[in-house]
């Protein structure tokens, strides 16, 4: 890129920066403006809300908070509420990862570690634009890659990922499990699949053989935009090689069929034995830096802590006399459910902890609305979010990573030590005591002298936690699940107990999933032609609110990203600002021009929801299975402004 | 099924080290026998992190049978070699070292260069006011970073960081040749018009801050920079879920420069522009 087309990038904007909040703010309806209250007043009003409405609440807990907050919250809902209606963002990203890799082997944890993709072979980065989204894991991935390893990188966009990859498969959007499948069944056909490695410790082999029969490489061809020749070097790759690590990111699970997605790419690991090996594995990665841990701790609606089912007896009577109190033998609610359930009015109550569902939800309006609905809404966060912008009570909390003790949990299921090293500002308070002070109004006196106090319960419950005391926390460097004894330490890959020759150690065989092709559901037509994408650019995350904060060169604010060929067709610039339609919504966003999208793909992000709402566009069309939305796959339009408004201060 | 790799099991080598008998295991080199066994051998060039790069010569000892002083940093222990770290020979030649960088360079934010030029009786200012390389204003063209050319040693950590060895962004290299060598981005352009992503980890390697954040340029430009009233914490980055390990360096519980522990096992030291710089939203205050 030359200079001038660099000093294009920007536009003068004036970006939203929140500020701390420092006191506890409540008002008695929603139509008048916050006032400042005590935190006496403030806890006793939210005690009350929720109390109100006892047997219809929901708990938001937060991803990006600490393990030892996440046990907390989920203990409130389940112990002082009675509910199992807890759940986080998760829901938004990595949900579909989690069942997926639960129905397969029993676990939802990523199975290898980052430092055995650096002694790897092949190493497929599928919907995963690592290089900007986990810049550091993607240094692993380089390494590997200057080892000798063979990288091939599946997605729709040629990224700055795919730049280093042996070869990019640009298939179309929602075309996944087409492309597994031929691969799947291009390996059966070329006798590369592990017959001794599928007989021993899968089962469904006959059936998914039958499944993945039509997708012959030219049909995988018309659907996937791939070149059959192109697959078959993957498929061959990815057979052959004697180590191979499959990572993905939001490009699989943010589909209506996510879970599906997983299940089409774990049975290429169940064909090849690339799992349960040291450097063979899969590898999802994750978005926030504690979705793995707040799953762990049992902050969603269908696990206790220690990732123990619920509908399991012996876990449940375990948790009941330890917390001394009855736990619904059910599922509760998860986060696309509530709102949902916000909607029939069934859900009434919510209590949000440093969320952001307003500006993160596939279809904003729509959870705007639903939250609108609610009688009784109290946000807990460091910021007066557009959610918190929407509650009854909003307490001030304090930012886990830098203000807080505690622990959070990584993509590699390495435990790590978080430790405070700034004070909070004005009467901001721990996550934690404020949800024991609100325990205490409602009847339980919960007494936790430190984080660890916390850390040490849930270690006491959790026997994959049970050997991570902080000390050793502290001397590791952070310790990786399971972790059961307190003098040793597992293997840095997970599901070792496959290759076992003795069927009662092998335990449950990893069953293949039988999932079928199913196309994005916001289909494009005349009206609607363009496919939408969305994703996370280097310097942004999320929805802004933090790292709008910080003064970063590469920043240049929210465009509608098109490819030359159709800025062409529609006649439109770089820096023009056009009409983005969906069947849902209307934003207005200046063009820009990317080479690494195709004829009638579009790319944005949900990084400048205050600028351009992306969010407005995407369709909430939910995995049935995990409850995550479609961001990943929009059909929208593009149509001039009646009069051009070229962006005049471009600089 | 494969199995872990081990390589091949490392012997320990004997070899005499200022006359005492020392144990190291195969592969290490002199400067790991040395800091072993207590011996504080001045370094520059030489990083945790990085193949070493024989660039500044400060660490120079003297080998038993070789014509030229070898450097610590970068040779092998070898089974009976005799190493002497105290030569006469060894520290005159680390003596003119710190003469030609420190009376050619801007050394005053370098770490213990100080001491060092007392410890070896250097005496930069014999070769007059003139001996300045450079003599140019600091480059301030980005809100994060700062690029003070006058006090670059050309140590080449950071085109290391930048290129194969971590980052491969490749926008830092070695510009012009002899004499005319510095550290540029390509065309020796602003930050901003070339590859950088401002990840920093140049910054994390810089021996000498040539490179340091913003934050602290501004605050040694006002005087407020005191290292003896900030604390080191680490913690966890609270962007994405790869778990870099960050250590905030906090004065007047203000963050004023975030670092990664060098033998983290996710990050070896490198982080990105969220985890280096991200950090200012927990101080919007008000």
């Amino acid at each position: 890129m030359n200079a001038d087309a660099r000093r294009t990038r920007k536009r003068d904007r004036t970006p939203k920066t929140y500020t701390r909040l420092t006191h506890p703010l409540v008002r008695d309806s929603r139509e008048e403006p916050f006032r400042q209250a005590s935190w006496e007043e403030a806890l006793d009003r939210a005690a009350r809300g929720i109390e109100r409405h006892r047997g219809a609440f929901g708990m938001f807990s937060c991803a990006r908070a600490t393990n030892e907050m996440n046990y907390v919250a989920q203990k409130f809902a389940r112990v002082v509420m009675g509910t199992n209606n807890v759940d986080s963002c998760n829901r938004t990203c990595h949900a579909p990862s989690v069942a997926g890799l639960s129905a397969a082997f029993g676990s939802g944890g990523g199975t290898s570690s980052y430092e055995e993709i650096e002694h790897t072979d092949v190493i497929v980065m599928w919907g995963s634009n690592a290089r900007f989204a986990h810049p550091i894991f993607f240094q692993h991935v380089l390494k590997g890659i200057r080892n000798g390893a063979r990288m091939y990188a599946v997605d729709p966009r040629r990224t700055s990922t795919a730049e280093w990859a042996e070869s990019w498969l640009g298939l179309n959007v929602g075309t996944d499990i087409p492309m597994a499948h031929a691969i799947g069944r291009e390996i059966i056909h070329a006798g590369l699949a592990n017959v001794a490695f599928i007989e021993r410790a899968t089962s469904g082999f006959e059936e998914y053989k039958a499944l993945v029969e039509p997708w012959t490489l030219s049909l995988a061809e018309k659907v996937t935009g791939v070149p059959a020749a192109a697959i078959r070097e993957l498929a061959h790759a990815y057979a052959r090689a004697e180590r191979a690590q499959l990572c993905w990111t939001l490009g699989i699970t943010e589909h209506h069929n996510g879970t599906d997605n997983v299940r089409a790419l774990i049975n290429l690991s169940l064909l090849t034995g690339h799992v349960g090996r040291y450097g063979s594995g899969l590898q999802p990665l994750r978005g926030q830096n504690n979705v793995q841990g707040g799953g762990d701790m049992g902050a969603i609606p269908n696990r206790l802590p220690g990732f123990q089912d619920i509908l399991d007896p012996d876990s449940r009577l375990k948790f009941e006399s330890a917390w001394d109190t009855v736990i619904q033998p059910h599922y509760g609610l998860n986060l696309t459910e509530m709102f949902e359930a916000m909607e029939e009015g069934t859900l009434k109550a919510v209590y949000c902890i440093g969320e952001n569902p307003a500006q993160s939800e596939a279809d904003s309006e729509q959870a705007v609305r639903r939250m609108r609905q609610l009688d009784f809404l109290v946000v807990q966060d460091i910021f007066l979010t557009k959610t918190a912008e929407l509650a009854d009570v909003v307490l001030p909390a304090t930012a886990g990573w830098a203000e807080t003790d505690g622990t959070t949990t990584n993509s590699e299921r390495r435990v790590q030590r978080v430790r405070r090293a700034v004070t909070p500002p004005g009467e901001a308070r721990e996550d934690i005591d404020i949800i024991c002070e609100l325990a205490a109004r409602l009847g339980h006196e919960w007494k936790y002298a430190d984080a660890e106090a916390v850390w040490n319960e849930l270690r006491s419950v959790s026997p994959d936690h049970y050997g991570m005391t902080y000390e050793r926390l502290e001397e590791h460097q952070g310790i990786q699940w399971p972790c059961p004894s307190t003098d040793e330490l597992e293997p840095t890959y997970l599901h070792g107990r496959l290759w076992e020759k003795d069927p009662t150690r092998r335990g449950m065989s990893a069953p293949f999933g039988i999932v079928q092709h199913d196309p994005p559901v916001d289909l494009t037509d005349e009206e609607y032609p363009i496919r939408l994408t969305t994703g996370r650019r280097l310097d942004s995350y999320n929805t802004g609110v933090q790292s709008g904060s910080f003064a970063s060169p590469l920043r240049r604010g929210e465009f509608v990203e098109l490819c030359p060929e159709d800025a062409e067709r529609y006649g439109v610039v770089v820096g023009e600002e056009v009409q983005v339609t969906s069947r849902r919504g209307s934003v207005v966003a200046p063009v820009w021009i990317d080479t690494a999208l195709r004829p009638g793909l579009a790319f944005m992000t949900m990084h400048f929801p205050d600028e351009v709402d992306t969010n407005q566009l995407t369709i909430e069309a939910n995995c049935p299975i995990a409850g995550t939305a479609e961001f990943k796959a929009s059909a929208i339009r593009i149509e001039k402004l009646p009069v051009a408004t070229v962006v005049t201060n471009v600089r | 099924m494969t199995v872990v790799p081990l390589g091949i099991p490392r012997r320990l080598l004997e070899f005499t080290l200022d006359g005492e008998r020392v144990r190291g295991a195969e592969g290490s080199t002199i400067l790991d026998a040395c800091r072993a066994a207590g011996k504080d051998i001045p370094t520059l060039c030489q990083g945790d992190t990085l193949a070493p790069k024989n660039a500044c010569r400060v660490c120079v000892v003297e080998v038993e049978g070789s014509r030229t002083l070898v450097p610590a940093c970068s040779r092998k222990a070898e089974p009976g070699m005799e190493v002497k770290t105290d030569t006469e020979r060894a520290r005159h030649s680390r003596k003119i070292v710190l003469e030609l960088l420190a009376s050619s360079v801007d050394m005053s934010t370098t770490p213990r260069v100080a001491e060092w030029i007392k410890e070896y009786e250097a005496k930069p200012d014999r070769f007059g006011p003139d001996a300045a390389r450079l003599n140019e204003e600091p480059k301030i063209d980005n809100d994060l970073y700062v690029r003070d050319y006058d006090k670059c040693i050309l140590c080449y950590k950071c085109v290391d960081a930048c290129g194969d060895q971590w980052q491969n962004s490749f926008a830092i290299s070695v510009a012009g040749r002899g004499f005319d060598a510095r550290i540029a981005v390509e065309h020796d352009a602003p930050l901003t018009d070339s590859a950088c992503v401002y990840c920093g980890n140049c910054i994390e390697v810089c021996p000498t801050g040539a490179l340091s954040f913003k934050s602290e340029f501004d605050m040694r430009a006002a005087g407020t920079w005191d290292e003896s009233q900030q604390t080191e914490t680490t913690t966890v980055c609270a962007y994405c879920g790869v778990g870099c390990n960050l250590t905030l360096h906090v004065q007047d519980n203000e963050i004023v420069k975030v670092t990664s522990p060098h033998d983290n096992p996710v990050t070896h030291g490198n982080l990105c522009i969220k985890g280096r710089f991200g950090y200012q939203h927990v101080q919007n205050r008000d």
